[in-house]
């Protein structure tokens, strides 16, 4: 059986077609981009032809809107510390209690060390924003908004034309963490009114490494690495030229497959959820399954713990991940199950299924076939099932 | 992933004695499942010899927490219940060829679900343990007994170490100072009793490369250095220690504080502490401080435990 890879929400496959349009960017066209020899030369054409392929995922109109960056949480961080740093008086950051720790560990530091003032906005059982705490943190001295386009452990999308609106009453800018939602979410940014999107290669097929930040255009951007005049002086540093050409072959071939994507995978993706849910009793879907990306599906088992899950998964030559304390290191469920209060009888057993364009039917048969079995032998192990249903009252710990 | 050893793999993915005795007659449950991890140990013990005959278990946690409890009811068969209770967590690891740092905690929690389900084969009541002290971490159900166990058991000199083998503090973290306070505590207790080294113990506040630069330039006496007379009769002993507290009170009383000796049992020092000294944010430093001198009078190790006043 060949291995089924289901944790699309980590990282992708680099596509075949990106690595081969790379290749000769390592060792042929080695060139800097910067030179004026006609080794540079190729290598800017070649850099200015992926932009226009990136620009036409995104759907944006100027190609100085787009500024590479090493990765997705580098284009978070400067996105946000450019916002602070470019409006005077303007001291806040509104962001939700669910973002990637790219956006929360950066606002961490910032309070902690510059005094800035963080709204951190709530979600609820579904994992929808609190709009009314969202409108209501947003003021005069509202720097930025930043809200991610889709979370990366339920998938659940946000409104962010609606949120960008709402900042802009404010007088504030907005900026998305995109990096689950570009590549499966159709996007126009020509016509939309945010400001600032991080997004990050490796979540569609180009190589790790590769990210990139939109700033519309008239938003002004304060650098965050300084150097030399590379994207206009906006990032620094000697273009990663094989990596924006494979991020440029990655987002065509991501624009082919959207339409796939939202019909295909989705369909896959509904099938593996609902069977899951026909066959494993005390299943539940975390997040809003009415909005949310096609390819992600969150199921927290009740009762076992999603380190088991995973290892036995594993073993079946399943690979998908957990928002379980177990598996992180922490010693608590995510924080975005915890924001959502999913009840602790299931958070601690919850599966993340991330799925791609490269997934097949059989992928998801041989999930349907071996994750029963897998969530019986680990429920046989726990304390608090009895075969049928759970009865927790038959458990009574010394210490609680 | 992890790199749990090829045992801890072998005993998660076919765990031994997974299941329930119906006529146990040791029943030790901890955990819960809001805590992430929990296990019910059970235990069929001849009262003749006192010595487990079966032992099963339910889990429910992670890789690490279902091998170290099928480890658990492995090495324990056989054995009588005093010498299953001489096995610490450490053992447990050992037995799995060892844990990740991060899972330690599963086998504590192997430890203390064995001593439950002792004192309840016993017929002595568990949940007395609370009385040594309310619970330090909630989100974790970690009290004073069970920490200062998974420190003594384990050597635990820093609050990395405390998370990783009893989770105390790894959630809120609200329960940090009062956590921190305790395995100063612990560990001082631990130097007097000459089991810890003074340069490793744990000080509040301190920096671990200024307890790290303090090894090589060492200020304080070796206890094992300490001269050793000879056996004192109870009565020497009530009187050395009289003597050291008076020495010391005249100290104490400069700040505005006190000490009153309470009782002496075995290598225990019951003071009171009274004046300034209560709440005192150096009460520990001061406990210390008398241990250390009581350790080298008597020429052994004992622990002074202040108590609240009142008793």
């Amino acid at each position: 059986m060949k291995p089924v890879y289901l944790d699309n929400n980590a990282t992708t496959r680099v596509d075949p077609r990106v690595v081969d349009a790379m290749l000769p960017y390592f060792t042929e066209q080695f060139g800097n981009a910067s030179s004026i020899h006609a080794f540079g030369a190729d290598v800017g054409t070649a850099i200015r032809h992926a932009r226009r392929q990136l620009q036409a995922l995104l759907g944006t109109e100027f190609d100085h809107e787009i500024v590479y960056t090493g990765c997705g949480t580098e284009a978070d961080n400067t996105a946000l510390l450019s916002a602070l740093e470019t409006q005077a008086g303007r001291n806040e950051i509104v962001t939700s209690a669910v973002e990637h720790p790219a956006i929360l560990a950066l606002c961490a530091w910032l309070e902690k060390t510059r005094g800035v003032k963080v709204h951190y906005i709530g979600v609820d059982s579904r994992g929808r924003l609190d709009m009314d705490a969202y409108r209501k943190a947003l003021g005069p001295r509202t720097a930025i908004a930043s809200i991610m386009w889709a979370n990366n452990e339920t998938g659940n999308l946000f409104e962010v034309e609606t949120l960008a609106e709402l900042a802009h009453e404010a007088g504030a800018l907005f900026h998305t963490d995109a990096v689950q939602a570009v590549g499966k979410v159709p996007m126009d940014l020509k016509t939309s009114e945010i400001d600032m999107l991080s997004l990050s290669g490796q979540k569609f097929h180009a190589p790790k490494g590769i990210g990139a930040l939109y700033v519309r255009r008239g938003v002004r951007l304060r650098p965050m690495i300084r150097g030399g005049h590379q994207e206009r002086g906006r990032r620094a540093g000697t273009e990663n030229a094989p990596s924006i050409i494979g991020l440029g072959v990655a987002a065509e071939l991501a624009r082919t497959h959207l339409e796939d994507e939202n019909t295909r995978v989705r369909a896959l993706r509904d099938r593996l959820e609902k069977g899951l849910l026909q066959r494993i009793s005390h299943a539940m879907v975390t997040g809003d399954p009415d909005y949310r990306l096609p390819n992600t599906s969150n199921i927290a088992f009740e009762y076992i713990e999603g380190e088991g899950i995973l290892l036995l998964l594993n073993k079946a030559g399943i690979a998908a991940s957990s928002g379980s304390a177990c598996t992180s290191g922490s010693l608590e469920p995510s924080h975005v199950l915890r924001a959502m209060k999913v009840p602790y009888t299931a958070a601690h057993g919850a599966i993340r299924f991330s799925l791609s364009r490269e997934n097949t039917e059989e992928d998801v048969d041989h999930v349907l076939e071996v994750m029963p079995g897998i969530v019986d032998t680990l429920r046989g192990i726990s304390p608090f099932w009895d075969g049928t249903s759970a009865t927790r009252s038959a458990f009574t710990p010394t210490y609680a | 992933m992890w790199e749990y050893s090829d045992k801890v793999k072998e005993y998660f993915f076919n765990p031994k004695n997974v299941g329930v005795i119906e006529d146990a007659n040791g029943v030790g449950e901890v955990g819960a499942i809001a805590c992430g991890d929990a296990l019910k140990l059970m235990l069929q013990v001849d009262p003749a010899t006192d010595q487990i005959t079966s032992a099963r278990f339910q889990t429910f946690g992670c890789g690490s927490a279902i091998a170290s409890s099928s480890a658990l009811t492995e090495i324990i068969v056989g054995k009588t219940v005093d010498e299953a209770l001489k096995i610490t967590n450490q053992d447990i690891a050992d037995f799995l060829g060892g844990l990740p740092p991060e899972k330690m905690h599963c086998s504590v929690m192997g430890y203390e679900a064995l001593r439950a389900a002792v004192a309840n084969y016993r017929g002595e009541t568990w949940e007395d343990d609370h009385e040594e002290g309310a619970l330090l971490c909630k989100c974790f159900g970690v009290d004073e007994g069970m920490l200062e166990r998974a420190v003594r058991n384990n050597n635990l000199t820093s609050m990395e170490q405390v998370a990783q083998y009893t989770k105390a503090t790894a959630s809120c973290s609200t329960c940090a100072e009062t956590v921190e306070e305790a395995l100063e505590r612990i560990n001082a207790a631990m130097v007097s009793e000459g089991v810890l080294d003074a340069r490793d113990a744990f000080v509040a506040g301190a920096l671990p490369p200024t307890r790290r630069a303090a090894r090589k330039t060492s200020p304080l006496v070796e206890l094992s250095a300490l001269a050793t007379p000879a056996k004192l009769t109870t009565v020497q002993r009530i009187r050395a220690v009289e003597e050291v507290l008076s020495e010391l009170r005249p100290v104490l009383q400069g700040d505005g504080g006190d000490c009153e000796l309470v009782d002496v049992d075995g290598n225990k020092v019951m003071v009171k502490l009274s004046g300034a000294c209560v709440n005192c944010q150096l009460a520990s430093v001061t406990v210390q401080g008398i241990q250390q001198r009581l350790a080298e009078r008597l020429g052994e190790p004992v622990r002074v435990i202040p108590v609240p006043a009142g008793h």
